[in-house]
């Protein structure tokens, strides 16, 4: 068998300076209300610990996946590693250097979409290349602009306003938003997960194809055991809330460029896939169980 | 099943005879017209209302008169009703064109800080459900001038809904949305204007919509009190005694209360992105 656990891996890492995400026990608790009124009007409840003691480098260029149950504080790490959310405690680096806020270093790619309905696709792509570099010329803006919405096909929809066109091809506008900045590190958080089947498969081989152009650090929030094993170096499976840690951590060994039917072909894949879904299924009736037990 | 059935078989005897929505919509409107008129008409002449009620047929003889003769001037008390009724449009664009400018830049500083939205909240309350009218007086003793407490009384009755929906809509703006310009590094004057402002625009719109549709039933009533324009057109023909020409200007009154609110309809559709007004 091709797996390798992720503690040791881990443990090999820690001494290496080659990691481009470092994050060092990092916890996330959400203060609950206290206060003397709230102890009277019985609206007092007790901190919500997300995150507990988080270890994990990611190196450059990888593509990583997370994964778990739900509420299990994937998009809360997500956001700490964009900066749109801060760690309790523990550390967050990036080359070296703290992650205290959000910046254009890192492009999210949101669930839905989070496209500006107000402009075109062109516009809202724009609007992203002109914040982050300012002082572009109208010609480069306009060839970093045009040059994007290639990489995504949308050749021809430059125009249309996000309404007029399909969540498949919303996403692309979000993807070709969150690589015109030319961010070092892409963040995802379940860019397929309002998306139907079809599309969704459609959209994960064009990751596959964009990833194999730019080869960006990746890191991707997703439910679909496929979708990570297609598109992953590295898969993360986090236990359940509260309190979510990283499980374990699988190395994905396929050849790139990959192909959904060789992939499927490979000899480590049953094994992988059998691993996921014990973890997946352990963890998520773990989840039911202890909402039956309150 | 039964309606389904019932359906189809309609379909299939007389389909020439269907007619769609719109179409039956206008023919009963047309019916319910022509039925209130000839009520109206006969009520009149038959002395069922009040003692020398006018008919149907003299008021749209003189609603004729009235739109065909807009612009004549005998003198203050005989004015054509085009002159009454630029005196009034110019009041309230006047008033409500103060009043957004103040509204609408408030609204958004008080949306965006949710402090302030605390802090200023009981004089919004306290005067928001304020008659305008009782400004009036008010209004008069600082000014002392009729046109400019006429304007006063507009901007006053229309600042309140432009100044809450927009608070409302900035202060509503998607999290979605500030998060992308987060993750981008936008400055807060970017985002302010290229994120909250026009994500915050439908709701201003509707503002606006509702604070002109405020206006323009203030005026009628402030103008009655003032000395010119439509409101003070009624209550000429009130002491004339003369009934016919106040149906004319209540219905012309109404006329023009729905391009207003077209307008503004427009603009909603214009801003709405999909989404529905």
């Amino acid at each position: 068998m091709n797996l390798s656990l992720s503690s040791e891996t881990f443990v090999n890492n820690q001494h290496q300076n080659s990691a481009q995400i470092s994050l060092r026990h990092v916890s996330k608790v959400f203060p609950g209300r206290k206060g003397f009124l709230n102890n009277i009007t019985g609206q007092a409840t007790s901190d919500y610990v997300a995150l507990e003691d988080i270890n994990l480098d990611i190196e450059h260029n990888t593509f990583v996946c997370i994964i778990g149950p739900s509420g299990c504080g994937k998009s809360t790490l997500l956001n700490i590693i964009g900066g749109l959310s801060s760690a309790s405690s523990g550390s967050v680096t990036m080359n070296g250097q703290a992650i205290e806020q959000p910046g254009p270093d890192r492009g999210m790619v949101f669930q839905n979409y989070a496209l500006m309905p107000w402009m075109t696709v062109e516009g809202n792509i724009r609007f992203a290349v002109e914040t982050v570099y300012p002082k572009l010329s109208a010609i480069e803006r306009k060839r970093v602009v045009k040059e994007h919405i290639q990489l995504v096909g949308l050749t021809g929809a430059e125009s249309k306003r996000p309404h007029e066109i399909s969540g498949g091809m919303k996403q692309r506008v979000g993807i070709a938003r969150a690589l015109a900045i030319n961010p070092q590190i892409l963040l995802m958080d379940e860019p397929f997960g309002a998306l139907d089947a079809l599309t969704r498969g459609f959209l994960q081989d064009e990751i596959e194809r964009i990833w194999e152009q730019e080869r960006k650090t990746a890191i991707m929030i997703t439910h679909s055991i496929e979708e990570a094993l297609l598109l992953s170096d590295r898969i993360i499976m986090m236990t359940k809330g509260p309190a979510a840690k990283i499980d374990e951590i699988l190395d994905v060994p396929f050849p790139r460029p990959r192909d959904r039917i060789q992939v499927e072909k490979h000899p480590a894949y049953l094994g992988l896939k059998q691993e996921m879904e014990d973890h997946l299924y352990r963890e998520t009736r773990a989840v039911e169980e202890a909402r039956l037990g309150n | 099943m039964t309606v389904v059935e019932k359906r189809s078989i309609q379909g299939k005897e007389k389909p020439k005879f269907v007619l769609n929505e719109n179409l039956q919509a206008l023919v009963l409107f047309l019916v319910s017209l022509v039925i209130f008129l000839l009520f109206w008409e006969l009520g009149a002449k038959f002395k069922l209302f009040a003692k020398g009620f006018p008919t149907a047929s003299l008021t749209i003889q003189e609603l004729w008169y009235w739109v065909t003769h807009p612009f004549y001037n005998n003198g203050p008390n005989d004015l054509g009703i085009g002159w009454n009724l630029l005196v009034s449009l110019r009041r309230v664009a006047i008033g409500y064109t103060i009043a957004s400018l103040i509204a609408v830049p408030l609204g958004i500083l008080i949306g965006i800080y949710p402090v302030a939205a605390k802090a200023f909240n009981p004089y919004f309350q306290l005067l928001k459900p304020v008659s305008p009218l009782a400004w009036l007086p008010l209004g008069l003793y600082l000014f002392r001038d009729s046109e400019v407490t006429g304007i006063f009384i507009i901007a006053i009755a229309s600042i309140w809904p432009t100044l809450i929906n927009t608070a409302f809509g900035v202060a509503g703006v998607s999290q979605e949305y500030l998060d992308v310009a987060k993750t981008l590094g936008a400055s807060r004057l970017r985002t302010i204007f290229k994120v909250i402002i026009p994500a915050a625009l439908p709701n201003i719109i509707s503002g606006l919509r509702i604070s002109m549709g405020i206006s323009w039933l203030v005026i009628v009533a402030a103008e009655m009190l003032l000395g010119t324009g439509l409101g003070y057109f009624i209550w000429n023909e009130w002491n004339n005694l003369y009934i016919p020409n106040i149906i004319v200007a209540i219905f012309i009154i109404g006329v023009v209360g729905i391009v207003l609110d077209q307008i503004f309809a427009y603009l909603e559709k214009l801003v709405s992105f999909g989404k529905k007004a």
